[in-house]
């Protein structure tokens, strides 16, 4: 198993023909820490959508370890790939946060007794055991999102996907969240606006623009180059 | 990925789509109506008002096929005068099991009810295919609908593409955690019980959102002055050769109901 995530010339369009991806191509390897930024309207959420099956491939392939993402092995790819999505309400969707964590593994076919402690380890990860009974939907936006990225650790994924994670977050609680990803030992691909989190906690940096990879390569040299910020609209 | 899908209005530029909504909402009333009043068996007249319907499909640009798979939609409600088949007394046609007898006066009844319903519906469906919703909303408040009903109807039509959307999100986070073990062993996507239980969860979880989304939204609305009364620019006028053949269509379709009284009545 060569890469974690490998994309190849995947282009996508909506059904309105609005094209959202145009020739997407680029690899992670294992443990790698990503991030994928660009502008609004740029790609980001629609290549992630395509990282685990919600959206088809139409054109162009798209591998997870050595699994490429067709039908027949969307089940398998799904609980490879953890996805985080942007707004935690839409992931958080079960009464409490036990049920919304426990999902997956049972979705799984686990045994109780290792659903049980998948979500106990899982909680423990993001250090949110205790909010095991709570009802989800009276959290804060930043407990949510620990909840959130809970709920697809509980399937022990080999990568973690995540939109925006720290949108919406006080500092203290996007702090505690950077912490939190840095301690995570998951290949990860992070699409996201917050350029310092990127400058300090991803070596290597995508850069999207109008359905297209525009630059992939070291963060801090992609960061320093103001012009080719202002450029892609990172920066204003 | 937004549910744009939902929204049933194809811009174009015809004459349909340029006829005023205040006209063409009560238009599509009165067609509607004077449809239904026509007396069973009426045929020439079905014929007629097929007639008039078709050449506004057609004046509409959206072509006929558009509208006639979308009134298929509303075939299986015919199904609900499928009863008159069987409870109308006459000369019997087919005799069946349990009693039951198809007789011509059914059979001319329920096509009568079925091909109304059908005529009626693509009417509904060339008003709603060619006038924006807020445009709608207008020819209500013009028609004097309370004004309260039209800001509901407008609130729900406007956060009914929020709600689909957020369905739609809810729907991708539930697919994206819908994984296989790697041991095959397991046999994955839960018992019907559980599952039936996330979907109740789901539901339960967007009902509380709604519910909270509305009291935002009352927020906003009082932030910005709203006193329970609602208040709107006054309307425009309505171009004057609209007006008159509107008075002729309207003058017309009541000649039409009074006629087909009179001869089948």
């Amino acid at each position: 198993m060569s890469c974690v995530i490998e994309v190849k010339r995947l282009s996508y369009s909506y059904p309105d023909g609005h094209q959202a991806l145009r020739e997407v191509s680029f690899h992670i390897s294992h443990g790698e820490k990503v991030a994928l930024i660009g502008p609004n309207g740029a790609g980001k959420s629609t290549l992630i959508l395509h990282l685990n099956g919600i959206l088809p491939v139409q054109q162009g392939e798209v591998f997870i370890g050595d699994l490429p993402v067709i039908p027949k092995n969307l089940g398998r790819v799904r609980a490879m790939v953890g996805l985080v999505f942007q707004t935690p309400d839409d992931q958080l969707f079960s009464p409490t946060v036990f049920d919304d964590v426990a999902f997956g593994p049972i979705y799984q076919g686990l045994p109780p007794q290792e659903v049980k402690e998948r979500v106990h380890e899982a909680l423990s990860m993001v250090q949110m055991t205790e909010y095991a009974p709570r009802v989800s939907h009276h959290l804060s936006v930043g407990e949510k999102k620990r909840i959130a990225i809970a709920t697809v650790l509980s399937m022990n994924p080999i990568a973690l996907v995540l939109d925006e994670p720290t949108a919406g977050l006080d500092p203290r609680a996007r702090r505690s969240l950077i912490e939190l990803l840095r301690q995570l030992p998951q290949s990860m691909l992070v699409a996201t606006h917050d350029l310092p989190m990127v400058r300090e906690l991803f070596p290597r940096t995508i850069v999207m623009d109008q359905g297209q990879v525009v630059a992939d390569g070291a963060t801090e040299a992609l960061l320093s180059d103001q012009k080719f910020l202002i450029e892609h609209g990172l920066v204003s | 990925m937004h549910a744009h899908f939902l929204d049933p209005y194809k811009p174009r530029s015809s004459p349909i789509h340029q006829l005023d909504a205040r006209l063409k909402v009560p238009l599509v009333i009165a067609f509607i109506l004077t449809t239904s009043l026509i007396p069973i068996g009426g045929w020439p007249f079905y014929i007629f008002l097929t007639a008039v319907l078709l050449s506004a499909e057609i004046l509409s640009d959206l072509g006929i096929p558009f509208f006639f798979k979308r009134a298929a939609l509303a075939l299986p409600f015919v199904l609900a005068a499928l009863p008159v088949l069987f409870t109308q007394t006459g000369n019997v046609w087919v005799t069946l099991p349990f009693g039951l007898t198809i007789t011509a006066p059914g059979v001319e009844r329920f096509i009568s009810v079925a091909l109304k319903a059908w005529i009626s519906v693509q009417a509904a469906i060339l008003m709603a295919s060619t006038t924006p919703f807020p445009e709608i909303l207008l020819a209500l408040r013009a028609l004097r609908l309370p004004k309260v009903l039209v800001s509901i109807i407008g609130l729900m039509w406007r956060y009914l593409f929020v709600i689909v959307d957020e369905t739609i999100r809810m729907m991708n986070a539930r697919n994206a955690r819908s994984g296989e073990s790697p041991n095959p062993s397991y046999k994955h996507g839960g018992s019907v019980f559980w599952r039936a239980k996330v979907t109740g969860g789901m539901a339960g979880n967007l009902f509380i959102r709604s519910i909270e989304r509305s009291d935002r939204i009352y927020h906003a609305m009082l932030s910005r002055g709203y006193d329970g009364e609602i208040r709107h620019l006054p309307l425009p006028s309505i171009p004057e050769i609209q007006r008159w053949i509107s008075v002729v269509v309207f003058v017309s379709f009541f000649l039409i109901v009074v006629l087909a009284r009179v001869l089948w009545g």
